[in-house]
């Protein structure tokens, strides 16, 4: 009998099983969460060169580098909001690893984020995707695809006077998604799992608020989502193993079947 | 107090070691040539001479101390006189008490230095501390522009021209085709002077000397010992010295010998008219000048007239720089501060050879150096006779 | 009159780039004094404090009455030329290549006779003004001034040595986001400079006054963000043998003390912004500078930093912050000794509290970014070394010259 994972090995060695990466590189220039300027600021990916088979190491090349851990395509433990700091395995050393392996369900957001950078995603409009590719199963990652990762920083982070504006959820959809399909985290291809303007939301920062006050996840920054079938990837999602982490850049595989 | 003549003492054995544009020796070697002439000229052993008296700006690391063992010499006198021009009549006057008092009986006073193709730069850049801190930064023109400075001042106030100046180079360079020791032995005419390049106006290229090794050298001794070793010798007459003269005249336009002259013709009983051949210090001709002017054979700022109404070879009126001069000779160093002296006592002890002044019987030196800041801060002159 | 400059044609690529020689730079300690007045733009000689005699050059002793305290003091700086040389042939391979080279004596009204480098529109018997500069080789000459201003006089080939003047050289501001790097670059566009590089860090981000930036002559945006090594060396690497003059206009004031600062992460990102942008901006625009040091006309002139005066001495009330501007101040004075071989001078601009968003609850008076950048450009002419600009600056360096310990508690208290 064939087991499982040699099964699933023999998959991804014929290709019937792809990866995908929804990774961005780490960049200097990546945009990082713009806050204001006086509170404190989450540091950009910064890179310097340890050696270059030179006279600091005659043989070998290596770098240090420094970044926040939010900084790039990242994951947002429970612990990262004040409404998840009290429960327990909240932060991305303490989560139990099977939950960075999930399946996810992707609603494509890309033309109405197109037309509508303020785009709101709403219960109705999740029905509507429900209807079409079935009820979002328990424990599933649900991923906002915009297409935001094929913009250039400028529009990418999209700073007008009043403050950033990108797609994201309204409260209600949040609080549903946890509440009612008891997913597993949010994840999203802007620089947060909020919208631009979600500072003016009540409350605040819902995908935050709700997600990480159930102790979900979520995942921002991500790449390459319009590759993703809206139903059927398999994502690995293992941050870095910081002590206390309120999150970590990661790589984020996803594993999708090839259609026969 | 009146003071003590230098009876009994003499001056012989002028040696003068050829010089070199550039020399791949140190001026120990140079220094040890003109000891070696000297001791060969005099038949006296090294151990004999228990006097040294050295000028030399390239002897660094070494001063006079080092060279007794340099030169396996047991001195018991020594002194070293780092006074550029003027160290010939000043180790004269130092040396000529000592063996007066009895301190020493023969003491070799030497000039030398080397002259390496780099030596000049790196002698003038730390030659003094005001030069280092006031003068080289400022286009590091040397001495040329120092001299500048001052021939400019001379020339507004005294209408002397570049032809007046160009008199005493030409009249040097014809004694120095005489004399034969000379770097610098072609013709010059007045029109190869005026037509010469500029070097720092109104300073052209005859009126610089031209830096090079050589040595000079003399011996002080009692009358009773050159009268035994048969050695032909001069007397001295007078002799001073004086530095950092003047010091509140903001453009040097005299020099020390204007201070103590009176002092020099009256030790030695005589006037200027007496003299019959001057040797000054000319590493440029304004400094012939003032020293014509200050010495007294003019008065203040009739130097230019004086120079046009006399002339200045060995066999013109007014015999000067007999042997050329450094401006024909060359300048090795501190040894130009020597080169008149030992000249003059090749003239009154009948050495002088084609440069020899006709019946010369009293010969007047001075010495200036030291361009410390702004202006040379040293004067001597010497009145020699012949014995 | 001086020949007005012209703006220099491109160089010639074929051609080798003139190796920056310098002039003698030894001095001996007590002439120091002079370069400290020169560094600031002063004309100072020592003079007698027993006799009151004004001595030159400097002496550790007065020849008038052999007094051992002889104190630097400023002196009216007028006199008469008396007489002048052209130098045609110098010993030196510096002055060698820049021959003729004019010098002069000058008396000075208060006594002392100066050897000096003479301005092109000064002649003998003229009457002068006579300025310490900093030569290339970093340490103080004397050139005699024109009594009165002059055309073009900032354009004599002599003076130009002495000075790092804007006018036809090419600017790098580090960063434009600010209101000093905006104010700097409309400075360098009326002193003349002919192009204005303008650092933009995170370009996607937008500033006040970005178009009027833009639109300022001579400027071009260059995408510069000075916490990121691999942007400085792209920059650099693409623009450091056109930049002549480079002026770090980055900043990072935030109020906060030591002690109640809750963490390092402000801490860091002010040694980021400021510490180790200096030390990116050294590494690599200083070598090509460096080397650029004799490059022509516009050869590459000068480093200018931009610091808090409080780099002196710690502001408590901004107490972190005036800890990474004297770390600054430390790494400038090891980066002047390192170009100095070039020639390059670095520039230390010193201000107090600036009249901007990070000084709000400071009361006045405070500097406006155009004074800082008028300023700069003054220094620049000037060729001088260390400014204090506007009262707060003067009155830190007058309080820390008389009693530091004073000025201490003061700021503390």
């Amino acid at each position: 009998m064939t087991s499982v994972l040699t099964a699933f090995a023999t998959a991804l060695a014929t290709g019937a099983v792809r990866v995908i990466d929804l990774t961005h590189t780490l960049t200097p220039q990546f945009p990082t969460i713009v806050m204001p300027p006086e509170l404190g600021q989450c540091a950009p990916f910064r890179l310097e060169e340890i050696s270059r088979y030179d006279e600091r190491g005659p043989a070998w090349y290596w770098n240090n580098f420094t970044m926040g851990e939010h900084t790039g395509t990242h994951f947002d433990a429970p612990i990262h909001w004040v409404t998840g700091k009290e429960l327990p395995n909240n932060a991305v050393d303490t989560i139990p690893p099977d939950h960075f392996l999930a399946p996810a369900c992707v609603i494509d957001c890309s033309a109405e984020s197109a037309a509508d950078p303020d785009f709101v995603l709403t219960i109705p409009f999740v029905e509507a995707w429900e209807a079409k590719h079935g009820r979002i199963p328990p424990k599933s990652w649900v991923l906002l695809r915009t297409d935001w990762h094929k913009l250039p920083p400028k529009q990418y982070v999209n700073l007008l006077d009043d403050g950033p504006h990108s797609p994201g959820p309204a409260p209600a959809v949040v609080r549903w998604l946890v509440e009612e399909r008891d997913v597993h985290g949010f994840g999203t291809e802007t620089i947060g799992t909020d919208a631009g303007q979600a500072a003016h939301f009540t409350p605040p920062y819902p995908a935050h608020h709700y997600m990480h006050g159930r102790g979900r996840y979520g995942l921002q920054c991500l790449a390459n989502l319009d590759q993703l079938p809206a139903t059927g990837a398999l994502l690995l999602t293992a941050p870095l193993k910081i002590r206390q982490g309120s999150g970590s850049p990661l790589r984020v595989l996803a594993l999708v079947e090839t259609k026969p | 107090m009146k003071r003590r003549g230098y009876d009994g003492v003499v001056l012989c054995a002028p040696i003068s070691i050829p010089y070199r544009r550039y020399s791949v020796d140190s001026a120990h070697w140079w220094i040890g040539r003109a000891l070696h002439a000297l001791t060969q000229r005099t038949g006296l052993r090294p151990t004999d001479i228990d006097g040294l008296s050295v000028s030399s700006f390239t002897l660094a690391p070494d001063t006079t101390i080092g060279l007794t063992q340099h030169l396996g010499l047991s001195p018991r006198w020594l002194d070293h006189v780092p006074m550029g021009g003027a160290g010939g009549c000043v180790s004269l006057r130092r040396a000529a008490r000592a063996v007066q008092a009895g301190d020493a009986d023969f003491v070799a006073c030497i000039g030398a230095d080397t002259n390496h193709v780099d030596s000049f730069r790196k002698t003038l850049s730390s030659f003094s501390r005001f030069a280092q801190d006031a003068v080289y930064p400022y286009g590091s023109g040397g001495p040329n522009a120092s001299f500048a400075l001052i021939t400019r001042n001379y020339m507004n106030r005294t209408g002397a021209t570049r032809e007046d100046f160009g008199r005493i180079c030409v009249a040097q360079r014809t004694n120095a085709q005489r004399y034969g020791g000379a770097l610098m032995q072609k013709p010059l005419t007045m029109d190869d002077y005026l037509n010469a390049r500029p070097i720092a106006d109104p300073i052209h290229l005859f009126d610089c000397v031209m830096p090079c090794a050589g040595a000079e050298a003399f011996l002080i001794c009692r009358e009773d010992d050159a009268k035994s070793l048969d050695l032909p010798y001069v007397r001295i007459l007078s002799a001073i010295e004086r530095h950092n003269a003047y010091q509140d005249d903001p453009i040097q336009f005299r020099g020390g010998w204007a201070m103590d002259r009176d002092d020099l013709w009256a030790m030695a009983g005589i006037q200027p008219d007496a003299v019959d051949f001057l040797q000054t210090y000319d590493d440029y001709p304004v400094i012939v000048m003032m020293q014509i002017e200050d010495l007294g054979f003019c008065a203040k700022g009739e130097a230019p007239a004086f120079v046009r109404s006399h002339t200045l070879t060995t066999d013109g009126d007014f015999p000067h720089n007999t042997s050329g001069g450094q401006l024909s000779v060359g300048q090795a160093g501190a040894a130009g501060g020597h080169l008149g002296l030992v000249e003059a006592i090749r003239q009154l002890t009948d050495q002088a050879g084609n440069t020899a002044v006709p019946n010369a019987n009293i010969g007047l030196v001075s010495g200036f150096g030291m361009i410390n800041y702004d202006r040379g801060l040293a004067s001597s002159a010497v009145l020699l006779a012949r014995a | 009159m001086t020949d007005e400059l012209i703006r220099p044609r491109r160089k010639d690529p074929l051609r080798k780039t003139r190796e920056p020689l310098l002039p003698q730079g030894v001095r001996s300690r007590t002439a120091h004094g002079l370069t400290a007045a020169a560094a600031e733009g002063r004309f100072a000689l020592q003079v007698c404090a027993d006799c009151g005699f004004t001595l030159y050059p400097p002496r550790d002793a007065c020849p008038r009455c052999l007094s051992a305290r002889l104190p630097f003091k400023d002196v009216p700086p007028n006199g008469t030329v008396l007489a002048e040389t052209t130098i045609r042939t110098s010993t030196d391979v510096y002055f060698r290549e820049r021959t003729p080279w004019r010098i002069g004596t000058v008396a000075l009204d208060c006594g002392p006779f100066f050897v000096t480098h003479l301005h092109g529109d000064v002649t003998e018997g003229a009457r002068v003004k006579m300025t310490l500069r900093l030569d290339k080789s970093g340490n103080a000459v004397a050139i005699a001034m024109p009594d009165r201003p002059t055309e073009h006089q900032e354009d004599d080939v002599q003076l130009r040595e002495l000075t790092c003047d804007p006018k036809f050289r090419r600017v790098l501001i580090t960063d434009g986001r600010n209101a000093t790097g905006q104010a700097m670059a409309r400075a360098m566009a009326a002193a003349g400079a002919s192009i204005i590089f303008v650092g933009v860090a995170d370009p996607w981000k937008p500033f006040p006054n970005e178009t009027t930036l833009r639109a300022t002559p001579n400027v071009e945006i260059v995408s510069l963000d000075l916490t990121d090594t691999q942007s400085v060396a792209d920059v650099a690497g693409e623009l450091a043998h056109r930049v002549d003059i480079l002026v770090n206009t980055a900043e990072h004031p935030r109020s906060g003390g030591i002690m109640h600062r809750n963490g390092l992460t402000i801490a860091q990102q002010e040694m980021d912004t400021r510490y180790f942008a200096l030390l990116r901006l050294a590494q690599h625009f200083g070598p090509t500078m460096r080397a650029r040091g004799a490059d022509g006309t516009n050869a590459a002139a000068a480093f200018v930093n931009l610091l808090s005066v409080h780099a002196l001495i710690n502001w408590p009330q901004y107490g972190a912050f005036s800890a990474t501007e004297a770390a600054c101040l430390s790494a400038a004075q090891a980066l002047r000794a390192e170009l100095r071989g070039g020639g390059i001078k670095v520039l230390n601009m010193f201000a107090g509290p600036l009249d901007t968003e990070w000084f709000q609850s400071v009361p006045p008076p405070k500097l406006s970014p155009t004074a800082l950048a008028t300023a700069t450009v003054d220094a620049l002419r000037k060729g001088i070394e260390d400014s204090y600009v506007g009262d707060i600056a003067q009155d830190i360096k007058a309080r820390l010259d008389a009693q530091p310990k004073a000025l201490e508690r003061e700021l503390g208290a």
